[in-house]
């Protein structure tokens, strides 16, 4: 099974500003009573884009500029209460093909890193200086060089970092750690043996 | 060398490093429940793949059942469909399953403690976050996504990268009408929301030595809202005590040995932390929230902030953004805010204790009116014990609904939901805007006793005053 090796993502922006977004805010739980990842795309954000009617209110993934978008800007902390993988699925499905973040939440973090999708830390300074460039101009092109943990966008360029393991993960196409754990099936089952509480 | 009790269980469980550098790690135990694991079966169905240890699964069924009706079909098709899915893969791929009609069933982390599968040195998994209150019991307990739940599924492990530790030592003791779920949302408001990312906590002090298994479990469930993926307590007296006799736990010359090595898995003294914080349990008050994260809390006696007054743009930013969602006013008293619903219940606050503790005070009380009050037993468990002690009579006699188990009106992923803007005095986890089921429903986060006092009065309340818990 071989793997996409996500070295380099571009695409345009959408700045989702605020600290602190929370996977209910990303998915609300009333979406998640499903048995398949399919059509999550469509809820991303739910209650922050659309009024009890369906009605639709003022929101950036609402603005028909960054139709299109597949790197979402966004602050601290992002990604962060329930483990519900709903949540970068939901953005997966909706097209984000990465999050450029001043901090993201652990599970959130190791969630979106074993569906292949990238989540880059950047200053707040940097964060702001995107968002500028996007907002002045929405056609912007928006590239994050996972590998090089940069971020090029309208002639500049900012540093960013990942997390070495997720950097290494997505680069060499082994995000997806299945493949790697059943070759350890043996080791694990010789591990379980020493541990008087798991055995039959 | 010393170690702490973390490293010592990381140790036992690591199976070898991959070649990202993160640990494949052994989950020794692994919990289920029917909302993050219908896609996990759905995935090992199109690998091909057998569950490895099917023994050391177990599943529950808690987000989506409704409190107030137990016969199936469930009113809404969707839930429906959730059960009778994991009815199925349970029953395919050979796993237990606490299903209503066993009289086990219940929120996923109560009913591990409760049949005594949760156990000091192992490793846990779930795919929840709240999978952190079985680090109680000392071990290391984590929440994990679908594609996670897949691997633990297929192969017992998952690919892992070593947390640090932090030691959270509460000195002292804690004033009267002051509970776990102050601590906890003390820590939180002290260290922040994402305070403990690429930490677990370690719990310690002499208010931790003297908590109940029950007290221990509610301040490691919230380590997550403090951004801290696990959460533990030291493995003692109190520990094996709980454990004793329950139909998990180990048994004869087993339950001996058992004993010998949890006592071996507790930190060594003079072990190393990554860092250590210190709080004076005289410092910690009656805890409420007033924002739309575990984080924006404060003392029962304090006003609501005013972003005029914060340091930094951001920070007011953040709280204007809470008082808009919450309709508070900056600079008011946050005692006496009006209240529409109170819930008790959760995988926080759902089990015996806590209802215990609120009889204790409610008998000869009544819900204000207007309020909708219900209570919510954690396990089928919890609810028997109450029925058999009366507690649930003192409830209905008060006006509370008193219900069937499950997570109920802390996510409302079923029936119990909050309408509109109201504002609900809960027991639960999480304030998050939409969190309790209407987009524009408010949380204000708190422990049972506190609920109890909304309950009665109509009002967010000190319950050392409402119910005369003595001042010293």
């Amino acid at each position: 099974m071989a793997l996409e090796k996500i070295t380099r993502v571009a695409g345009r922006a959408v700045h989702v500003p605020g600290n602190d977004i929370d996977t209910d805010r990303i998915i609300p739980a009333r979406f998640m009573k499903c048995v398949t990842f399919d059509g999550l795309g469509e809820y991303l954000f739910y209650d922050m884009r659309r009024n009890a009617d369906g009605s639709t209110k003022a929101h950036p993934l609402n603005d028909p500029r960054f139709n299109g978008a597949s790197v979402l800007l966004s602050g601290v902390n992002f990604g962060c209460g329930s483990s519900r993988e709903h949540a970068p699925q939901a953005l997966q499905k909706h097209g984000i093909r990465a999050v450029i973040a001043e901090g993201f939440a652990e599970i959130f973090f190791g969630n979106s890193t074993t569906l292949g999708m990238p989540c880059v830390t950047a200053s707040r300074v940097d964060i702001a200086r995107i968002a500028a460039a996007v907002e002045a101009d929405p056609a912007t092109e928006v590239s994050i060089d996972v590998a090089g943990q940069k971020v090029s966008f309208a002639g500049q360029t900012v540093s960013v970092s990942i997390r070495d393991s997720a950097r290494d993960a997505l680069v060499n196409g082994r995000w997806d750690p299945i493949g790697e754990l059943i070759e350890g099936a043996g080791d694990a089952a010789k591990v379980a043996g020493k541990l008087r509480y798991m055995m039959a | 060398m010393p170690k702490t009790l973390f490293e010592k269980v990381w140790d036992t469980h690591a199976v070898r490093k991959l070649a990202n550098g993160q640990t494949q790690l052994l989950v020794g135990t692994h919990l289920i429940h029917e909302v993050t694991s219908p896609q996990a079966f759905g995935m090992m169905r199109d690998l091909g793949l057998k569950v490895a240890m099917p023994h050391r699964t177990f599943a529950t069924v808690d987000h989506i059942v409704p409190t107030d009706q137990v016969s199936e079909p469930y009113a809404d098709p969707l839930a429906d469909a959730m059960i009778k899915e994991l009815r199925k893969s349970c029953k395919e791929f050979g796993i237990t399953f606490f299903d209503r009609s066993t009289g086990k069933q219940g929120i996923v982390h109560i009913v591990g403690p409760e049949q005594g599968i949760t156990q000091p040195g192992t490793t846990i998994a779930c795919g929840d976050s709240h999978t952190s209150t079985h680090g109680a019991f000392g071990a290391i307990a984590f929440g994990i996504g679908t594609t996670q739940i897949r691997d633990v599924l297929a192969t017992q492990t998952m690919a892992l990268g070593k947390l640090k530790v932090r030691r959270i030592e509460v000195g002292g003791r804690l004033r009267p009408g002051v509970y776990a779920k102050d601590v906890i949302l003390h820590i939180i408001t002290t260290l922040g929301v994402n305070g403990g990312t690429g930490y677990a906590y370690e719990y310690a002090g002499e208010v931790f030595d003297r908590f109940s298994m029950e007290e221990r479990m509610t301040v490691c469930n919230m380590s997550i809202e403090g951004g801290a993926r696990a959460g533990y307590v030291n493995p003692d007296e109190t520990t094996f005590t709980y454990l004793k006799g329950r139909p998990y736990s180990p048994k004869g010359a087993e339950w001996d040995a058992a004993i010998a090595r949890w006592r071996a898995i507790a930190s060594d003294p003079g072990c190393a932390y990554d860092d250590v914080v210190r709080i004076d349990a005289a410092d910690i008050a009656p805890t409420v929230t007033w924002g739309i994260n575990p984080g924006q809390g404060l003392p029962i006696t304090g006003r609501i902030p005013d972003p005029a007054k914060a340091a930094a743009a951001d920070e007011r930013a953040s709280i204007e953004e809470a008082l808009a969602y919450m309709k508070l006013r900056p600079g008011a008293p946050i005692k006496g805010t009006k209240i529409d619903v109170a819930f008790l219940g959760s995988c926080t606050n759902g089990r015996l204790s806590d209802f215990q503790e609120v009889a204790r005070f409610l008998k000869g009380r009544h819900v204000a009116p207007g309020v909708k009050a219900i209570a919510v037993p954690g396990s089928q468990g919890v609810g028997l014990l109450c029925a058999e002690m009366g507690i649930d009579k003192i409830f209905r006699d008060a006006g509370f609904e008193w219900r069937a188990a499950g997570c109920s009106m802390c996510l409302a992923m079923n029936p119990d939901k909050l309408v509109g803007d109201q504002l609900c005095a809960s027991s639960s986890n999480r304030n998050f805007k939409g969190r309790q089921g209407s987009p524009t429903g408010r949380t204000i986060l708190m422990s049972p006793l506190m609920v109890a006092a909304a309950a009665v009065t109509g009002a967010v309340a000190d319950a050392r005053e409402v119910f005369g818990v003595a001042s010293n």
